[in-house]
């Protein structure tokens, strides 16, 4: 299968075969109106399996929420058509509006305005924790 | 300017100094008498408390200060939808120093974040209680001494009792502390407690069984399963009763054990433990208000 290079934009390679969904998601990219390709389970040499996004826009990404779904991710910057850098992303420390605290006793449940802020307490275990009630992001 | 939140916020040699100011007043009362004339205390509780309340008024009564505030949700703007941090934002301005108690965790940080004068976390749902942790600090410290080389049982409801939570935390950070967590399984530990004690190699041991550890302890702190805590109250009644200390559940306890409790009691301490010398827990509410008071004066920066 085969999906048209792009020009000026962002590649996300090497996803985990299953997560191009759900970063998908998270990043809002239905959202945009230029071209955008998600292509699940593509071969790789690495990881056997792979999920690649193309957006066919230079776009603010949202590192954070990338890092916290699939750390192993790499982003390529393309202009005119080059790979003009290669970014590694890292666990995020803290991730903001990127996902909600389920514990029904936090204030975030009451008080809907509030931003939702988790930082990384456990980084082996890719573990984040709410700032508000230390409930465990799920 | 500084808030208290979580006792984790401060250092070992913060608490120290604290129960060292409360030590000073239980010696000298009249020393400090007028150090927060013209100052007044908000107590904002949007949950009914007795102790924490009154002791907060009382602590900032003998410091010769004023007090304002409420104390049921109804009775604020709260009740007609006002924010946390709104209702921050205008205490503030009325205000030199906050004590806070919210049904929802994370509430007195949400005000911390939003007033112009210190908030002190008087307890947030089952999350952190700070204030009464420093209570139960100077109470240990008053009758064994200091923390370390201490074994401390903790018995009862140990899922939503943030106190149980809050004095984790600041016992774990003394040399040779070691816990043991008496709960039924529906009320252990939560895993966040857990994990962090773990990660940090803290000795602990969970059980079920409180007469099997009894001799072991040098501090007992009982807790009340709250009501309060839980959605469903066929599972409350199945609990509430889980233990219940009586004095013949005492017989293997060591003769300088210290018993503890955060009050309000409803049957977990049998009455006739009220006249054992080692009962603790009327001890720790008078504790309560003159460590409270140092706290006063150490957010308000007053010498």
């Amino acid at each position: 299968m085969t999906v048209d290079t792009i020009k000026n934009g962002i590649v996300i390679d090497h996803i985990t075969a299953g997560l191009g969904m759900k970063i998908y998601s998270l990043l809002k990219l239905d959202e945009l109106d230029c071209q955008v390709a998600l292509i699940k389970n593509a071969p790789s040499k690495k990881i056997g399996k792979k999920d690649i996004i193309k957006i066919d826009s230079a776009i603010d990404l949202k590192t954070d929420v990338l890092g916290y779904i699939d750390p192993d991710v790499t982003v390529n910057i393309i202009k005119d058509g080059n790979i003009v850098e290669k970014k590694q992303i890292a666990l995020p420390e803290r991730l903001e509006n990127v996902i909600s605290c389920r514990n029904p006793r936090c204030i975030t449940t009451t008080e809907q305005e509030l931003p939702q802020i988790f930082k990384l307490t456990d980084k082996e275990n890719r573990v984040y924790r709410c700032v508000y009630c230390e409930a465990r992001a799920k | 300017m500084r808030s208290l939140i979580d006792i984790a916020q401060l250092s070992i040699s913060e608490i120290d100094a604290l129960l060292e100011k409360a030590n000073d007043i239980i010696d000298n009362p009249s020393k400090y008498a007028e150090k927060c004339k013209g100052k007044k205390l908000a107590t904002l509780f949007f949950e009914p408390s007795t102790r924490t309340r009154l002791s907060f008024e009382a602590a900032m009564y003998e410091l010769g200060g004023n007090v304002l505030g409420f104390s049921e949700a109804q009775s604020s703007s709260s009740a007609k939808g006002e924010s946390v941090a709104d209702t921050a934002k205008t205490v503030s301005c009325y205000a030199d120093i906050i004590a806070m108690r919210h049904p929802k965790e994370g509430a007195p940080l949400v005000a911390s974040l939003n007033a112009s004068i210190p908030v002190i976390n008087a307890g947030d749902g089952g999350h952190n209680h700070p204030t009464q942790t420093l209570t139960d600090l100077l109470t240990i410290k008053r009758e064994k001494g200091g923390f370390e080389n201490i074994t401390v049982g903790f018995c009862g409801d140990l899922k939503f009792g943030r106190t149980v939570h809050s004095l984790i935390t600041a016992l774990r950070r003394y040399n040779n502390v070691k816990f043991i967590f008496i709960s039924p399984n529906e009320l252990k530990i939560p895993e966040y407690v857990r994990e962090s004690l773990k990660s940090d190699k803290v000795d602990f041991v969970e059980t079920t069984d409180l007469e099997a550890v009894m001799g072991t302890l040098d501090v007992l702190y009982m807790t009340r399963v709250q009501r309060e805590r839980f959605f469903n109250e066929e599972e409350y009644l199945r609990l509430k009763d889980s233990y219940i200390l009586t004095p013949e559940k005492l017989e293997n306890a060591k003769s300088d054990l210290s018993i503890m409790h955060p009050l309000p009691r409803v049957n977990e301490i049998s009455v006739a433990i009220d006249s054992d010398p080692r009962a603790c827990y009327f001890k720790q509410v008078l504790n309560g208000k003159y460590v409270r008071m140092a706290l006063i004066l150490m957010l308000l920066e007053v010498e």
